[in-house]
């Protein structure tokens, strides 16, 4: 070989109709990824342009009325959202200590034996469509718990749609914490037991703390989920025709979600008074806001843990 | 020596002595109370669980055959069925794996095989967890003001493909999502063989990256299926049937171009009708919903068992 038949860059960048394939191939996966971002403006924008109309057609005076009946043209925001966060707060109570509990367990205590028999537990009990929840809540937790613990409660209550929502928060909480807890280094766990502390006292002392923000994080996602949680209120909160403003949760009450499935099912057959329809999307956008905001700051606590260890 | 036969007890009072002779009780109080935290979750799924099952089940056992063919009804509970469910929701299954499974794989591979580190990358990533954490019933109005409304010319309205591809929307962030990180537990080494011998991007993506990462994809897609076979609410706003339903032409075209129904909708439905005649009809109905989603899940933590490779 001579030494004029040196390979030149021409040639290591090889055969260009294999490039131009590769080319071709990188645009397409790209489109597909940027598709994602079309779906985020296309939310916003429809909710956006039905949400205007709604403001534009109602009273405002209506929007701050002492009760949801969209029927009657009465639009009171403050109603659903109070209901909303009833729902939520029972939901966390439920969810915040099992999720938790059953992390600390899992990630601390359970050899990997016993833990693949029960991390199952909580994948099935993830894997329970919403609507089956929200029957159970209605047929089993409302009579079974609620009334038997609360006196005079009624069938439809905003108690029995909570821990219906925190059952089905649970897992989440659960495996976000796991995940937080299990990024804790090992040098932290044996640098406490060697200092002769004790299981419990390294447990609590050092591995939670150094957890922290990971298990807000889990607990800020459980929020988010549940604010948006819609078939376990839709039948379990008894709110179909509206309701009045409460914070009684031994008593039935509309959310932000079981509102929006009652004006979904009704829309076909009562068109109600102007907007009722629009308002549909006014809720929508404001829980979108109201999730988005709380995914955020789940979010950020995430990363620090990241970026701690 | 008799001291001799006392040696296997010497490590049991060291161990002692170390512990310092006391026990924790509190501790085993506080391991007790964690555990039992997640016992109660256990407790709530067998409940669920017994009550449906309990309820439902002579409704399977007495007419069987009638219920899993009949047709939906919310008048007489004697002759309803979840035919017409069992069908819609099959149908939609389809349109959400033709449609989002596709296109999920391949944002992943975009994000995990050929994206730098941009800002437009970063940005879409972002968004994408964004996206996972929207409300599902949010993409129901999605659905109603793009798939119903505004695309009216393609999907027909009301339409079983409107129903299908708002489905396929809500679970596209979770099938990116699941297929990155399948894609992101693939060693670099494998990779980089690939190039070592003169491959491209695509061809080492091709014949490397994606088989090898090919189990934790499907037990992540396999997963989403589940979600969107249970999902109900938006499957309300885009139009999905809860009355009657006249069935659909027999063709597949008229079929995609029908209205529709799908399970946990009907149960929706059924159980929040005051009679008690459908107390039983809906657990039957759930007992069908929840084998269709358990065995999707059963499955795909089977594939992870058998298939998780540690590299």
């Amino acid at each position: 070989m001579t030494a004029d038949r040196a390979i030149d860059i021409e040639a290591l960048a090889g055969d260009p109709k294999r490039r131009r394939k590769e080319g071709v191939i990188y645009r397409g996966f790209q489109l597909a990824a940027g598709l994602s971002i079309v779906i985020s403006a296309a939310i916003v924008f429809s909710l956006l342009g039905e949400a205007l109309v709604f403001l534009s057609r109602v009273d405002l005076s209506q929007i701050f009325a002492g009760g949801w009946f969209p029927r009657r043209g009465q639009f009171g925001i403050a109603t659903i959202v109070a209901g909303t966060m009833v729902v939520t707060v029972v939901g966390m109570l439920v969810a915040a200590p099992l999720g938790l509990g059953a992390a600390i367990y899992l990630s601390e205590y359970a050899n990997p034996r016993v833990r693949r028999l029960l991390k199952p537990i909580l994948e099935i009990l993830a894997g329970i469509p919403s609507v089956v929840i929200g029957f159970f809540a209605l047929t089993w937790i409302s009579p079974e718990i609620v009334q038997r613990f609360l006196d005079g409660a009624t069938a439809f209550n905003l108690a029995a749609a909570g821990i219906g929502v925190g059952i089905l928060v649970t897992p989440l909480v659960a495996s976000v914490a796991e995940d937080a807890l299990r990024s804790v280094p090992l040098s932290l766990r044996e640098a406490s037991v060697g200092m002769g502390a004790r299981k419990r006292t390294t447990t609590v002392r050092i591995v939670v703390p150094a957890a922290v923000s990971g298990i807000m994080a889990a607990f800020i996602i459980g929020i988010s989920r549940a604010i948006g949680e819609t078939m376990v209120v839709a039948l379990a909160a008894g709110g179909t025709g509206g309701s009045a403003f409460t914070l009684d949760p031994s008593g039935p009450g509309q959310t932000m979600t079981a509102a929006m499935t009652a004006l979904a099912i009704g829309s076909e057959q009562v068109r109600g008074t102007d907007g009722t329809f629009q308002s549909l999307f006014f809720i929508g956008l404001l829980l979108f806001f109201m999730t988005l905001v709380l995914n955020v700051l789940s979010e950020r606590f995430v990363r620090k843990v990241r970026q701690k260890y | 020596m008799a001291s001799r036969v006392d040696t296997p007890n010497i490590s049991d009072l060291v161990a002692a002595q170390l512990r310092g002779g006391r026990r924790d009780p509190l501790g085993s109080a506080f391991q007790g109370l964690l555990l039992f935290a997640l016992l109660i979750s256990l407790l709530i799924l067998v409940v669920l669980l017994f009550d449906v099952v309990g309820d439902g089940i002579s409704v399977l056992t007495d007419r069987g055959g009638d219920f899993l063919r009949g047709r939906l009804s919310v008048v007489t509970a004697t002759n309803a069925g979840v035919g017409q469910a069992i069908v819609g929701t099959l149908l939609l299954t389809v349109i959400v794996v033709v449609v989002s499974f596709p296109l999920g794989i391949a944002a992943a591979v975009y994000l995990e095989e050929f994206a730098e580190d941009t800002r437009f990358n970063r940005f879409i990533n972002v968004n994408i967890r964004n996206l996972a954490g929207v409300p599902s019933i949010v993409y129901g109005l999605l659905g109603l003001a793009i798939f119903v409304k505004l695309l009216v010319g393609f999907t027909g309205g009301r339409t079983i493909l409107a129903g299908g591809l708002t489905l396929a929307v809500l679970v596209l962030p979770i099938v990116i999502i699941t297929a990155s990180e399948a894609l992101r537990a693939v060693p670099a080494s494998i990779r980089e063989a690939g190039y070592g011998v003169g491959a491209t991007r695509w061809e080492v993506i091709r014949s490397h990256v994606l088989p090898s990462a090919a189990p934790g994809i499907l037990t992540g897609t396999v997963l989403s299926l589940s979600r969107a076979i249970g999902e109900t609410a938006p499957l309300l706003l885009v139009g999905a049937v809860t009355g009657f339903l006249a069935t659909g032409g027999a063709s597949i075209y008229e079929q995609i171009y029908g209205r529709y129904t799908a399970l946990p909708v009907v149960i929706f439905r059924w159980a929040s009708l005051p009679s008690s005649d459908f107390r039983a009809l809906t657990s039957a109905a759930i007992i069908v919903l929840l084998a269709l989603t358990l065995t999707a899940n059963a499955v795909a933590i089977i594939l992870r068992n058998r298939y998780e490779r540690k590299w």
